[in-house]
């Protein structure tokens, strides 16, 4: 097989020169897509995006047509692009809206035409003022387009479209959060029910929340069919997926391929994508779909890495972060380091996952210093077992949103996994493997 | 320090006039504000409040959550060294130390000439060029120690001072067009009927606005030092022949 020949969607224009400006989109066909949409109906294109089975590049996988066929019959609609990627060792979106911000825009606008929307709103992440600098210059350069503002293209659909940026808040990345932040709030996400914001969502009027790359696709599959796109990939996951590889390969980096047809086992080692371990070390362990997904093993390297395919060993595809970490990698640092994280990142609304988060990262800490006890593993699943109760997966949970719940599964497939590791921490009262500067001088929480 | 200036007052209010509710611009104001004093003073955050219709406490509860925003002055340039998972796996603890070192400061210092600020940063999507570090959110990858110390350097002496602008300045461009495609929010019947949905202010302004000015658009938006636009999709990466 060779890798090279997958159909690239939304990638396609990333390397071509100076591919933010819309001289470069429209001399690669930009915004044909958005030309064609409006020559059809709303419910034309719906039906187009359901037969694509665009799933929701986000993390959650949920279908895009779906999500739209949700909303509330009410007026204004709103259409709310989530840009605010966080996730560790995700950097997919990022380099979409850098790249190829009039792609952005164009999907955008044709969701809001299908959707109806009033207005839409592109959040972006604060902690990336190259990709708000490129997409402000190119939506500067759509509205002088006609591609967005008042009849766009000369048709009757007019949307506004507003480059909103966040100012640094993982949660936010949450679309009930996304939503409380764009109304000027704290980024707290909201109680549910009501589930989904296209029926309660921004201002309390229903909401789209798509993410950058589930849009980004629409110009594809408005020229080519949703058939076409559907061709791609197998199963429930269909098209192409862009998979951020990260962690201790060879060559680390974003990769379009057609979804479901790529092992981990190519991913990582075959020399277009992965190019092997580095320094050609041994495998040890996988995080397969960001942080928050359990860790896999080197048995499962000849796993496809599609949803259906990773859910099958109890682990997720989520928003399509590899981390493959070789055998020089303690596996307690990096489960400390995970939890640190979202002990950082909790908004503080719920127990279990603001006060377990610094427990959890305490514990893990004191395990790695050499000043663990035995009753320390039983006491991490504990701990984990009060915000996720069962410590299961799919995680479930005691808290508002599945922030906390993302703490356990480092925890406990690493445990299952590397028990003997852990033990040997505590035994020999220090970190078997060579030093890092770890936490003794760091700022607490 | 103080409130905002003429200019960044136009600013807000271009910006207010691009939302359903006023609340909504409070963010990317904050922002502004933070872009003309490096922070943001109590002074300033008061004005806000008045301009967004909320009490100044509600604006600090508001700002206090995020990250970007700094109550106190802090560096020139606030440099932020990625320490999360895919960093940490490239010797991001050894460049936080080398780092520190290098500036003297523990994360969360600042050196003693008031131009750098340390962070000990959480995942900055730079993961393929891992260790990264940003400057003032401007992106610096695949550093080792010598590249970090002359990054410093590189400062230090002005040499970026196009590519990084001081603290606060999230976005050098700025948004030409006032909302032109008017009344597409329904009408106000259909939302009578909805108890939840909060009604769109009146004074938003529906009708055709005048272009705003163009700062900005001389940028050139390329980079020099930063790797994210080109080598994180590589075009090799994507082609060649297995």
């Amino acid at each position: 097989m060779t890798f090279g020949e997958s159909t690239r969607i939304v990638t396609a224009r990333l390397h071509n020169e100076r591919s933010w400006t819309i001289s470069s989109y429209l001399a690669a066909g930009g915004y044909q897509g958005l030309r064609k949409a409006l020559t059809m109906t709303p419910k034309e294109i719906h039906d187009q995006v359901n037969t694509a089975n665009i799933l929701g590049r986000g993390g959650a996988g949920f279908e895009a047509g779906r999500k739209w066929g949700m909303l509330r019959q009410a007026q204004p609609v709103y259409l709310t692009i989530n840009g605010d990627e966080s996730e560790p060792a995700t950097f997919k979106d990022h380099a979409l809206i850098e790249g190829d911000p009039h792609q952005l825009i164009e999907g955008a606008v044709i969701a809001a035409y299908v959707i109806g929307a009033a207005q839409v709103f592109i959040f972006v992440r604060g902690e990336f003022p190259l990709a708000i600098e490129r997409l402000q210059a190119a939506l500067n350069e759509a509205y002088d387009y006609g591609a967005v503002g008042a009849n766009i293209f000369a048709s009757s659909f007019s949307v506004d479209v507003v480059v909103h940026p966040g100012a640094g808040a993982y949660i936010c990345g949450e679309e009930t959060a996304l939503l409380e932040s764009l109304e000027g709030k704290r980024g707290y996400p909201r109680i549910k029910p009501p589930f989904f914001p296209a029926v309660m969502g921004l201002y309390g009027a229903p909401t789209i929340v798509n993410n950058v790359e589930t849009v980004s696709n629409l110009p594809w599959v408005v020229i080519n069919g949703g058939d076409n796109f559907a061709a791609l990939g197998e199963g429930r996951s269909k098209g192409t997926k862009l998979l951020a590889l990260a962690g201790h390969v060879k060559r680390p980096g974003n990769y379009e391929l057609e979804w479901a047809k790529v092992t981990f086992r190519d991913l990582i080692f075959d020399p277009a994508l992965g190019g092997g371990i580095r320094d050609d070390n041994e495998l040890k362990a996988i995080i397969p779909g960001g942080v928050s997904s359990p860790w896999i093993g080197p048995e499962h390297l000849d796993v496809s890495l599609s949803n259906e395919a990773i859910a099958g060993i109890g682990s997720m595809a989520g928003s399509g972060s590899v981390i493959p970490m070789d055998h020089t990698t303690c596996m307690v640092r990096a489960a400390w380091r995970i939890v640190r994280f979202f002990h950082r990142e909790s908004c503080g609304q719920c127990t279990p996952c603001r006060e377990g988060g610094g427990w959890l990262e305490k514990i893990l800490e004191r395990i790695e210093m050499g000043q663990g006890r035995e009753s320390d593993l039983d006491l991490l699943m504990d701990v984990c077992d009060n915000i996720s109760p069962g410590v299961s997966w799919p995680p479930a949970q005691t808290t508002i949103c599945v922030l906390g719940p993302s703490m356990p599964p480092s925890i406990a497939s690493g445990l299952a996994r590397f028990r003997d590791e852990y033990l040997a921490h505590i035994r020999e009262g220090r970190c078997p493997f060579p030093p890092d500067r770890l936490p003794r001088r760091l700022a607490r929480v | 320090m103080a409130r905002l200036n003429p200019d960044n007052l136009a600013h807000a209010e271009e910006l207010i006039a691009l939302y359903p509710h006023r609340r909504s611009a409070l963010i990317p104001i904050l922002h502004v504000l933070q872009e003309q004093d490096g922070y943001l003073s109590e002074d300033g955050m008061a004005h806000v409040a008045e301009l967004v219709g909320l009490e100044p406490v509600e604006v600090r509860g508001t700002a206090s959550f995020y990250d970007m925003f700094h109550f106190e002055p802090v560096g020139r340039y606030l440099v932020a060294v990625c320490t999360n998972i895919a960093c940490m796996l490239q010797g991001a603890y050894r460049l936080l130390e080398h780092a520190e070192e290098t500036l003297g400061v523990a994360p969360g210092g600042t050196t003693a000439d008031g131009m750098f600020t340390l962070e000990d940063a959480e995942c900055l999507a730079l993961c393929g060029n891992a260790p990264c570090v940003t400057v003032n959110w401007r992106f610096f990858g695949d550093l080792d120690p010598p590249e970090f110390d002359k990054l410093v350097e590189d400062l230090r002496s002005g040499r970026l001072d196009g590519e990084v602008p001081a603290h606060g300045t999230l976005s050098r461009v700025r948004r030409r067009h006032a909302l032109t495609a008017g009344g597409s929010a329904g009408s106000a019947s259909d939302q009578a009927a909805l108890p939840n949905a909060i009604q769109p202010e009146s004074d938003t302004p529906e009708s055709q606005g005048p272009d705003l000015p163009a700062p900005g658009t001389h940028l050139d938006l390329s980079t020099r030092r930063s790797t994210t636009a080109t080598a994180v999709v590589d075009a090799k990466h994507l082609e060649s022949p297995k």
